[in-house]
């Protein structure tokens, strides 16, 4: 047998076939023990609690797709979910490890090629590949572990029942043998695969690794040294460099094009037109002119020398000065009803008194420190990618497509991401390489995208207008609540013109509200995109909890109250809600019931945060805290922030407390780098990040202008609060997005309290000093 | 033409000196420790040693590092053992890792100069360089860890 193609960087990639994305994986070396098939088993009926099974392709839990082991005892673990920052692929494999019974020095992983037929889906977004495939990976790893077992029963002639697995070993305890695994792989591999029905799951009181502290990331020494390769470092042997122009406009195409000079850039090869597609675009590039060169910086001199004229196209009318007025004055009419309890207008009117607000949220790009960029070469009919992608198999699909290939002729081998949040679940990127590889016979093309591409021509986070109004008793209670959410939608990218958020975006904190009012009424007026909206690190989360969490505050000021005390109050006591019931309709395809919202939890992570902080500690003049909490992705997280607002309104976070339930937890210490790094990124939306468009141009281009948190001004000290997860048979919460969506109303929060000054709009930027 | 030292090698290129080093250190020599991220001076990925002075290298023509002599991450310490990257390991400060390396490049430069570094040493010196994932509580904690451990290697 010969070791799997898993995608380490197969063929003769310069760099990345020398190590395979796995410092010391010592892939050549490799006997390969458990047998592996070409095509995965179809996936069980009926077995999944919580899975990806409503996602496309679901799930599968063969061990031999997953597991390999040498005779010297290595364990290879394919990870099939990506990587870009959250720790999955050191998670995925403690999940399999500890159900394996293997020693984790003795566990390498290897990433998986996009090819969800064989690993399930692997879009990874959603904050669920823990949730989805935990139980999948725990049954391969159980059953790797029996396979092990009834070969060394079989070995010693022992029933099966006598054996017992684990420390990387078979032991039979009344004869005193012992087998490593090593020794035992081989006989596994003619084994079969244990039904479904007969696997035996650890007990969670035996983990070894699930839940523990301390585990190092498996990448942590290539990272540290730079040896890691990201989409952006992928070499082939003869491979040239490419960018590209793209019209400023979305939708824009090239009027006239002049590659003359550009053609005399020593390095400079070939200018390539790549036409732009129709709206809605979906993943397709935007189109526009790529110069291939000998090395980036050629084709960038290249490309500053093309002289092309646009015809800008309808959405050169964007300006976000003049699409906030419109959103304002959308919000302040009727729109769509999305859930409506009890009678508002009755309850408005009876109100003793009423309280209204307008936040503005604008569009925000995921940044991620790694632009897009990939390798695509195309060989006797035969297309490989390498790319930093968070959807493989998307990628795989759109490149066969637009490239015109069967899609069994197309790999995708996933590199690290240089960070993801969303913009790399997005592969026009990948395939405006195709494009140039396929201009140039097939030679490997490496194409990168400039910070200025990334900022012109994202997939922006929305932009948001929210109202809302409160009707409060005479005890300074709600009676009434109506909020009007505005903000193009998501869809945009895939139908002609939707006006309406969908119901992945309504159920990000907007209809899924869980307050106890009696009288409720959301609506969604129409917003028309005029970008491509994209995800973004919690998307919809972001707008709606800074309204709902900033108005909070602001009622619990008129009333006169405690913010923290009256949002408690709202929350209300603790109780189970069926999100269908409030109008959430969608849950990565699976049954929202699954998943019912429990405020008693959502009041936990309040009052942690709260004790965390002293909240109600006396501060002096010119400090205050504010407090935010938030359902989503099946974690609640609430965030406590301290400010510092000095002469000038110059402002500083000397300390924020989070606290998080995400139900059971595999890697408490990537946990807490989540909600730290959330704690950054939501800082930095708060205070001081914001893409605006002019004549449907991105004002801010890179750093300069898209101002992002630094160490200088990044809140000083960060507490994490995890809260205990319960048994493992509850379902396991989001990690790498809830974190972020409190964050910027805490911050809001705390600022008034400091100041007196309510912050309505983002980002603060100098709203303090005016 | 110019000649410079990267890494204790002798390199020489006779192409375009305006090249940044940038792109001659990933694109000409596979060094892609170096990192891409803004090329305007506004996020430090590209972080390396000039002459021992810590230098972006996206904003270095070639021309100016003729006769130099450079150090990349690659050659920071020959197994990748300098008490920083030490530190970052068992503090586990990445998330996606691409902007470590400036990071530690520069962190390194810092604790050339100032064994001891206080907060506002190592704000001033580490504000350039950017974490998107926000490392930065991390990235605080570890060049502490390693210069109480001596951090220079």
């Amino acid at each position: 047998m010969i070791f799997p193609d898993m995608g380490a960087g197969g063929g003769d990639l310069a760099n990345v076939s020398r190590r395979g994305f796995v410092a010391g994986a010592g892939l050549g070396a490799l006997v390969l023990a458990l047998g592996l098939p070409r095509r995965s088993v179809a996936q069980g009926q009926g077995e999944a609690k919580f899975g990806a099974d409503g996602m496309p392709n679901g799930w599968r839990d063969d061990p031999r797709i997953f597991v390999a082991i040498a005779e010297d005892g290595t364990v290879t673990i394919t990870c099939h979910r990506q990587e870009m920052g959250q720790g999955v692929r050191t998670s995925i494999a403690m999940v399999v490890a500890e159900e394996l019974g293997a020693d984790w020095d003795k566990v390498r992983v290897v990433q998986a090629d996009g090819d969800e037929a064989r690993y399930g889906n692997q879009d990874t977004d959603g904050s669920r590949s823990l949730r989805h495939f935990f139980m999948p990976l725990r049954r391969v790893g159980a059953g790797a572990r029996m396979m092990l077992e009834q070969a060394a029963a079989t070995r010693w002639d022992v029933p099966v029942s006598e054996v017992r697995a684990g420390e990387h070993a078979v032991i039979h305890a009344a004869s005193g043998r012992s087998l490593g695994y090593g020794e035992l792989a081989r006989a596994a591999s003619g084994l079969p695969v244990p039904e479904r029905s007969s696997i035996r799951l650890k007990d969670s009181s035996q983990f070894r690794y699930i839940g523990r502290e301390g585990i190092g990331l498996v990448d942590n020494h290539d990272i540290t040294t730079g040896r890691a390769i990201y989409g952006i470092d992928a070499r082939a042997e003869g491979m040239f460099y490419a960018v590209v122009s793209r019209s400023p406009v979305y939708g824009g195409k090239v009027a006239s094009l002049d590659e003359a000079e550009a053609l005399k850039v020593p390095g400079v090869v070939k200018v390539l037109r790549i036409e732009a597609p129709s709206i809605p675009s979906e993943f397709q590039p935007v189109g526009g002119v790529a110069v291939i060169a000998r090395n980036t910086w050629a084709a960038m001199r290249g490309r500053d020398a093309l002289k092309i004229t646009w015809e800008d196209g309808p959405n050169a009318v964007y300006s976000s000065d003049t699409y906030r007025q419109g959103l304002e004055a959308a919000v302040r009419q009727p729109g769509k009803v999305v859930r409506n309890e009890g009678d508002l207008e009755r309850a408005m009117a009876g109100a003793v008194r009423r309280v209204e607000a307008e936040y503005y949220i604008p569009h925000l790009a995921q940044t991620p420190m790694e632009p897009p960029a990939a390798l695509v070469r195309i060989q006797d009919g035969r297309c490989e990618a390498w790319a930093c992608t968070q959807a493989p198999q998307v990628t795989r699909a759109r490149l066969a497509q637009r490239l015109g290939l069967p899609e069994e002729a197309v790999t995708v081998h996933v590199t690290l991401l240089g960070g993801g949040f969303g913009r790399k679940s997005k592969p026009d990127f990948v395939l405006e390489a195709g494009l140039c590889s396929q201009a140039m016979d097939g030679a490997p093309v490496k194409l990168t995208w400039t910070r200025e591409d990334d900022l012109s021509h994202g997939y922006y986070g929305t932009v948001s207008v929210e109202r809302l109004e409160a009707g409060l008793d005479s005890n300074g209670r709600p009676v009434a609540w109506l909020h009007r959410s505005a903000a193009p939608t998501i869809a945009a990218l895939f139908a002609p013109d939707p006006k309406h958020e969908m119901p992945i975006e309504l159920g990000m904190g907007f209809v899924n509200m869980p307050f106890a009012i009696p009288n409720i009424r959301l609506e969604n007026p129409e917003a028309a995109a005029h970008v491509r909206v994209g995800w973004y690190r919690s998307v919809s989360n972001i707008p709606h909890a800074f309204a709902i969490q900033s108005f909070v505050a602001e009622l619990a000021h008129a009333a006169g109250r405690d913010p923290k005390d009256y949002l408690l109050d709202l929350i209300g006591p603790a109780r189970v809600i069926d999100p269908t019931d409030l109008g959430d309709a969608w849950n990565h395809g699976e049954d929202p019931k699954r998943y019912p919202i429990d405020t008693g939890r959502l009041r936990r992570v309040v009052e942690t945060a709260a004790a965390g902080i002293e909240w109600g500690r006396p501060l002096p003049r010119g400090r205050g805290l504010g407090i935010a909490g938030h359902y989503s992705f099946v974690s609640y997280v609430a965030v406590a922030v301290e400010v510092e607002v000095g002469e000038g309104g110059a402002f500083s976070v000397p300390r924020v407390d989070i606290a998080v339930d995400c139900g059971p937890v595999v890697n408490p210490e990537r946990v807490r780098a989540q909600m730290e790094g959330a704690v950054v990124m939501g800082h930095g939306l708060a205070t001081s990040a914001e893409i605006s468009f002019k004549n449907g141009r991105a004002e801010q281009q890179n750093f300069d202008l898209y101002e992002l948190t630094r160490i200088a001004t990044a809140p000083r000290e960060i507490r994490v609060h995890i809260l205990p997860g319960g048994n493992y048979d509850r379902p396991l919460g989001g990690v790498g997005e809830p974190g972020l969506p409190p964050v910027a109303p805490a911050i809001a929060n705390a600022i008034f309290a400091a100041t007196g000054k309510r912050i309505r709009r983002l980002p603060v930027r100098d709203q303090l000093s005016t | 033409m110019a000649s410079f030292t990267i890494n204790g090698a002798l390199h020489t290129f006779d192409g375009d000196l305006e090249m940044p080093l940038l792109w001659y250190l990933r694109d000409e020599l596979g060094l892609t420790g170096t990192k891409f991220g803004c090329g305007i001076a506004q996020c430090g990925a590209c972080t390396i040693h000039i002459d021992g002075a810590p230098s972006l290298a996206c904003q270095t023509p070639l021309a100016l590092a003729e006769g130099r002599e450079v150090i990349t991450i690659e050659g920071l310490s020959p197994e990748g053992n300098h008490p920083l990257q030490v530190a970052w390991r068992e503090l586990n400060v990445a998330q996606c890792g691409y902007c470590q390396t400036g990071q530690i490049m520069q962190a390194a430069a810092l604790l050339q100069d100032t064994p001891n570094p206080t907060d506002a040493d190592i704000d001033g010196v580490m504000n350039g360089n950017l974490c998107r994932c926000g490392t930065y509580p991390r990235i605080r904690a570890a060049i502490k860890q390693a210069a109480s451990k001596g951090g220079r290697l």
